[in-house]
């Protein structure tokens, strides 16, 4: 992460109205030990690469879903980069409209909506995931939580009507008041619930899950074009592959135990994974840098937790898709296990450190 | 005289317990989802308040001080018992809405805190203009609570629908989540004010002590920690 000079992480808007200098903080002073090798990342080159990875998802969710989905990707862009103006402004900051990072926000949350939701649903979510997600931490790097899903559920917890009304897939000819039905996992968790077995629900096939050919939230319904996003973030370096790794096993072995358990009222481990948002959460929004851990093991627990929460959510609580909620509460777990986490310094002994942990 | 008014209007604004002590944050949290529920839990507080303030004022001298709190408590579980039956028999509407919460008075901290730092020192009169002024500041947090809440959260004020039936209610904002949200939101506004006043008026602007950085221990290096500051490290000690 660069840091902005004169900005610590309590820099409360003090400054004097016209900054001669900025003031030297304790950040600008710290120097990591040799040597000194930079890896050519910044802020920039990331949100490129993860809006480059974004794109076939993107690309399908636009097909799929026509004008709607076009619509809403706008306003959700225009929306945060606004949002992301307004807000350095109002605390006198230099405002960081050129590193994307507003831009991937923007997309994400779109991403996460349906396509046929109403603009104002739009604005409201990206005033959320700017204002309330990001900004009032101190701006990017300060976040505990990830700011298109907090702006996701505040949106589905407020307004839980136009959140779940999904537009039906029908190509790129979509009508922008085209018909809607249910998600794959809405159905099932419907029919299970009128006391019918999964293979009544009448949930799309395997090839239609992989393709995109279902309903849900624009960006999430092609499992395959998010894997391959996914996989070029991983092969870019951007992101470690325990996240990911992590969360779609345990979602597998639970939702598969469930199964093996119970065939007729718990869907496959595999509709599970290419269903919902599974497959956007595990690559985009639960490997989020600034919200996840920091050592290889504390990212294992960080996605097997997200894969626990998200298949006891899918299985037995009351919503049918619980990605979000559960990268949420992760994200709320982090520091906790940062501090479990941390690995021992070569030669300090483990007596020590738990002496220190404890006080 | 002039105590009698400064201290009254500390309770309003410069010691509001809601946004300046941060006391009684269950009930400023749970009732404010109305403006109705906000005003009766508030002035419900503000009776008992008043009521006991007065009482343990005029009794400081004839309680011993090793059962002072009991004391205390009786003392108000009274006054809240005389709210509870009155409220039942005149607001009963208002006394289901707020259920549980008007028994619970009798736990609010900003009462028990108030007999404790303040009545239980001073004089009745003084104690009473505490009383008041604490019970009001009190009321008006939790009213500027219940009105964003309620007229984001069901599109109305005190009942009546300001906007059309096409407004969408913000449902977050009267569930839990937007009772914390609106609370953070009034605090950094209210901090706000505080900075750009004290920068009018030439003075150095400290924000609230434990509500910046420096406080918080989340992301501070274990190493930082490890060497505890002297008074805790004494006071371990002796208890063992």
């Amino acid at each position: 992460m660069t840091l902005e000079p004169g900005t610590g992480p309590d820099g409360a808007p003090t400054e004097p109205a016209t900054p001669v200098a900025d003031p030297i903080t304790p950040q600008d002073l710290i120097v990591s030990a040799s040597p000194h090798v930079h890896a050519g990342q910044d802020v920039p080159w990331i949100m490129r690469q993860v809006l480059l990875a974004l794109l076939p998802g993107l690309l399908v969710g636009l097909w799929f879903f026509g004008l709607g989905a076009l619509r809403v990707l706008v306003v959700a862009i225009a929306g945060c980069l606004a949002c992301e103006w307004a807000c350095a402004r109002l605390v006198k900051r230099p405002a960081t409209l050129r590193d994307y990072s507003a831009v991937v926000t923007g997309v994400l949350l779109a991403m996460n909506l349906p396509s046929g939701c109403p603009w104002w649903l739009v604005l409201i979510g990206s005033a959320v995931a700017i204002g309330l997600g990001k900004a009032v931490y101190g701006g990017l790097g300060y976040n505990p939580f990830n700011p298109a899903l907090v702006a996701r559920v505040f949106l589905l917890i407020s307004f839980p009507v136009q959140m779940t009304t999904w537009v039906v897939p029908q190509g790129p000819g979509t009508a922008l008041d085209a018909a809607t039905g249910a998600t794959p996992l809405g159905a099932i968790k419907e029919a299970v619930g009128l006391g019918r077995t999964v293979a009544e629900a009448g949930a799309p096939g395997l090839r239609d899950l992989l393709l995109g050919n279902v309903g849900g939230s624009f960006g999430e319904v092609s499992a395959l074009a998010l894997l391959l996003g996914g996989l070029w973030l991983l092969w870019r370096g951007v992101i470690r592959w325990q996240v990911p790794v992590a969360f779609m096993a345990v979602t597998a072995l639970v939702t598969g135990v469930a199964h093996l358990a119970d065939p007729a009222h718990h869907a496959s481990p595999l509709v599970h994974l290419l269903g919902g948002g599974l497959m956007l959460g595990a690559w985009f929004m639960a490997t989020d840098m600034v919200t996840s851990p920091v050592t290889r093991r504390g990212l294992l627990i960080f996605g097997a937790g997200c894969g626990l929460l998200t298949a006891v959510i899918r299985l037995w609580g009351g919503y049918p898709e619980g990605v979000s909620f559960a990268i949420l509460l992760m994200n709320a777990a982090t520091p906790l296990i940062d501090r479990w986490t941390r690995p021992r310094v070569f030669g300090e002994a483990r007596q020590l450190y738990r002496e220190a942990d404890a006080a | 005289m002039a105590g009698m008014g400064r201290t009254f209007a500390q309770g309003l604004w410069r010691e509001n317990p809601v946004f300046r002590l941060l006391l009684g944050m269950c009930p400023t949290l749970a009732v404010s989802t109305s403006v109705k529920n906000a005003l009766g839990m508030g002035l419900a507080t503000t009776f008992v308040l008043v009521c006991s303030n007065v009482m343990i004022s005029a009794l400081r001298n004839f309680i011993p001080r090793q059962v002072r709190i009991p004391g205390y408590v009786v003392v108000i579980a009274s006054f809240v018992t005389v709210v509870d039956l009155v409220m039942h028999a005149y607001f009963f509407e208002l006394h289901r809405s707020l259920g549980l919460f008007i028994p619970l008075i009798v736990v609010n901290c900003i009462i028990l805190g108030r007999a404790e730092a303040f009545a239980g020192r001073n004089g009745v009169a003084v104690s009473l203009a505490d009383g008041l002024g604490m019970g009001l500041g009190f009321t008006l947090g939790l009213s500027v609570l219940g009105s964003v809440r309620e007229v984001l959260g069901s599109g109305s004020i005190l009942g009546y629908p300001l906007f059309g039936p096409g407004y969408p209610p913000m449902l977050v904002m009267i569930l839990p989540p937007g009772a914390f949200l609106t609370l953070g939101l009034l605090l950094a506004g209210m901090n706000r004010l505080e900075e750009r006043r004290a920068i009018r008026a030439g003075e150095k602007y400290e924000p609230p002590r434990e509500m910046d950085c420096g406080s918080c221990v989340l992301c501070k290096p274990l190493a930082s920690l490890a060497p505890s500051p002297p008074a805790a490290q004494k006071s371990r000690n002796s208890s063992e």
